[in-house]
């Protein structure tokens, strides 16, 4: 192959989170600019996959020198070529500064951000053409697959992958190498492996993006998977959310197939991998893997009784394997360096690293990979560079809508399966939602209720019936109408509807209000016994705002920006606030030159 | 669409019979059918999901369970530019409802409703997963994120 050499490389980032803070564009002016200075043939534009940091997209890598710019537009383009793509010299005002000491950072590695994550799943997000078969060739890309069908047995790479102690990344953490195990012992003229993408915990996003950002990562773990149980088919079940994904993926199983990985007789070995994508239709509990299996077999997605377990009878009543995205993206890893590589990084109980969506009030929102065993301060505090408008930490949730919320005092927390379990949350799929002193603890446990009681299928009676009957309790704590004896009885329904429904969605439906009952009681109770929100976030008991008549000047600063009109007065006169139009939204209180203005 | 007869019928039905035609008469494909025809027709009328039972040899019951199963399937006429606005957690703690209160007002419509001139259809998801620019909203495929309620009327005077 003859192929161009470059001088610089610049990395544009097209991601979703990218893409919509404007890098399509971006990349576009790039061209032209690089086109109208004939620089085109010494300066090469790659699209990459998610870098992980989306709060400070559009972000762009130039090297050989490594330096990272953050927050780019179109109108920065020239600047760019003209000083750094020509002159060599950096555009100081573009680069990364830490929000703490706000000193510049220049080159990506430097970044506190990502000075402290160790990355493994995510290693070729934002680094390679996701849409590039070869450049994913030229990392190493199929040399595991490779190895796995060529040089080891089945039953080798099921004992390799349970030495590694991965376990499933999805949120229980079941050992993957047992539920291979499982699988291959079942005999069977047909079985299948699922890939579940179906992420639909809100405020998790690193299967979307492992997904967009390395596709043939994933395709070469399910095709191992699929060699060690004895497989010849497999789906990706993806969420019609994500078009982007879709398409990457679509591409990458082009390419595969063309270059004959997917497809039969593989690397001469004799085994035959066939991939399809299929896009589900808008149902969390498809999250579910019996759900799931329903749902690609074109019915209702609702769960069916374990056991038969799928490894015994899954997808159309054959053994099916199923696993999540970010499990699939560690095997190759563990097939290509070996188990005790693997096995060497995180906890005892729980190997390797972990991705969390790091979202909230937080500095630094986006990816990050850590070892498991990393605290949850690290990753607040030096990864996510602390809190928004500095405010004070106030809890942290982790699992989505089957975790829980944690206060401060486990920040120093070391991050397992484990150890999540025992504080009362969960890993979940690794969503870690940073709150501080203005959230709700109850509202956020409604929020969270609200979004399961509407994703409940209906199938069984206590996730049905017993996520509604909680949510009204919450709703009308939230409201101000709380009774003594609520909080007893949210124990005491969420007790029974862990134990007694069918899925994982019920089993964990009410974590999210029995965790913050156990840590946040009393914010409960001084909603129940004083109609008082002590975040000022529920609406219905904020107290509405009063000018102090005595410290008024007069400047009607405060009526100018009342949305309701509620403030009226003349000026150099004392103004006042009516309080049956206030609506306590807290406008006019910053304004005030005088602080005349508080709440009642 | 409803009381077209004869021809009229047969006309209207063409696009759903040549999805079909792709498709082996198998349950397996009744999601794509479904997702292939909703694409072409905006929603998904009784005449389609009829023609869409025979095709598939289910009975109409079982089209219809699926039909009302799923959140991405509609039975209504949707308006020509959808807004799903992320109701997830990261957009909740960065104040989703203020944004949801202003799409609101100055659409007119509630959460799930389309506006009478059909040109908007203003809905809530759980997590469209771009919790990094929170809060978010995606008009069609556009991404619209970082959002402050002041914001609101420009964006949608762009697809006006």
């Amino acid at each position: 192959m003859n192929e161009t050499i470059y001088r610089s490389h610049v990395l544009v980032c097209t991601g979703t989170g990218c893409v919509s803070s404007g890098a399509k564009d971006l990349k576009t002016t790039l061209e032209k600019e690089l086109t109208a200075k004939d620089m085109s043939g010494e300066v090469k534009i790659v699209e990459t996959g998610c870098h992980g940091f989306c709060e400070k997209g559009p972000i762009m890598i130039i090297y050989p020198e490594g330096v990272f710019y953050c927050e780019v537009n179109e109108k920065d383009v020239k600047e760019i070529v003209d000083e750094h793509l020509l002159k060599g010299r950096t555009v100081e005002r573009l680069l990364f500064k830490e929000p703490m000491t706000e000193e510049q950072i220049p080159s990506y590695q430097d970044i506190d951000f990502y000075k402290k994550q160790q990355r493994i799943s995510l290693k070729n997000c934002g680094h390679i053409d996701p849409e590039s078969i070869d450049e994913y060739i030229a990392v190493g890309g199929y040399e595991a697959a490779g190895k796995a069908l060529t040089l080891m047995e089945p039953q080798e790479i099921i004992d390799e992958l349970k030495e590694s102690g991965l376990r499933g990344r999805g949120g229980g953490g079941f050992p993957t190498g047992l539920k291979w195990q499982f699988a291959r012992n079942t005999e069977s003229d047909k079985k299948y492996v699922i890939c579940n993408a179906d992420e639909g915990d809100p405020g998790a996003f690193m299967d979307r993006s492992l997904l967009e950002g390395d596709p043939h990562g994933i395709i070469e773990g399910m095709m191992i998977a699929a060699y060690a149980i004895g497989a010849d088919e497999a789906y990706v079940y993806v969420r019609a959310e994500y078009p982007l994904a879709i398409t990457r993926l679509e591409k990458a199983i082009q390419d595969a197939e063309e270059y004959g990985l997917l497809g039969e007789n593989i690397f001469d070995s004799g085994f035959n991998f066939k991939l399809h994508i299929k896009e589900g239709a808008g149902a969390f509990v498809c999250g579910e893997e019996t759900a799931l299996m329903n749902s690609i077999e074109g019915k209702r997605g609702m769960p069916k009784p374990r056991p038969p377990y799928p490894s015994v009878s899954g997808l159309w009543g054959k053994p099916t394997n199923i696993n999540n995205v970010e499990t699939f993206a560690n095997v190759p890893y563990i097939i290509k360096e070996g188990a005790e590589a693997f096995s060497s990084i995180g906890t005892e109980s729980s190997a390797g690293t972990k991705v969390f969506a790091l979202t909230g009030k937080i500095n630094n929102t986006g990816l990050v990979e850590v070892p498991m065993g990393t605290t949850l301060r690290e990753v607040i505090f030096e990864i996510g560079g602390g809190l928004d408008k500095n405010k004070k930490f106030k809890a942290v949730q982790t699992g989505g809508p089957s975790g829980g919320c944690l206060p401060e005092e486990y920040l120093n927390l070391p991050i397992d399966y484990d150890s999540l379990l025992d504080a009362g949350t969960m890993m979940g799929s690794g969503g870690m939602v940073v709150m501080d002193e203005d959230s709700c603890m109850v509202d956020v446990a409604r929020f969270f209720l609200n979004f399961t009681q509407s994703e409940s299928c209906g199938k069984c009676t206590p996730c049905r019936e017993g996520t509604k009957r909680m949510l009204e309790i919450l709703n009308r704590i939230t409201e101000g109408e709380g009774r003594e004896g609520d909080i007893e009885l949210l124990e005491e329904l969420g007790d029974h509807i862990k134990s007694t429904s069918l899925c994982g969605l019920g089993k964990s439906a009410p974590n999210p209000v029995l965790s913050t009952i156990t840590h946040f009681r009393k914010e409960y109770e001084a909603h129940i016994n004083h109609q008082n929100c002590p975040a000022g976030a529920c609406q219905d008991l904020l107290s509405t705002y009063v000018i102090a008549a005595e410290d008024c000047i007069g400047c009607g600063k405060c009526a100018k920006v009342c949305p309701v009109d509620a403030i009226s007065g003349e000026i150099k006169g004392v103004f006042a606030i009516d309080e049956d139009v206030c609506i306590a939204c807290g406008a006019c209180e910053p304004v005030c030159p005088v602080d005349a203005i508080s709440q009642g | 669409m409803a009381h077209l007869k004869g021809e009229k019928l047969a006309k209207y039905l063409k696009p759903v019979n040549e999805i079909l035609g792709r498709y082996e008469s198998k349950e397996r494909y009744l999601i794509p059918v479904l997702q292939e025809a909703q694409e072409e027709y905006g929603y998904l009328p009784e005449e389609v999901l009829t023609e869409i039972a025979l095709g598939l040899n289910l009975s109409l019951s079982q089209v219809y369970g699926v039909v009302t199963f799923y959140s991405q399937f509609h039975q209504e006429p949707r308006g020509n530019n959808i807004i799903r606005i992320c109701m997830g957690t990261a957009c909740h703690v960065r104040g989703a409802g203020k944004i949801m209160d202003v799409l609101k007002e100055e659409l007119e419509i509630d959460s799930g409703e389309t506006t009478d001139d059909l040109a908007f259809t203003l809905e809530s998801v759980a997590c469209i997963g771009a919790c990094g620019l929170a809060p978010v909203i995606m008009v069609n495929d556009d991404t619209h994120g970082r959002l402050i309620p002041e914001e609101i009327p420009s964006i949608l005077a762009k697809y006006k």
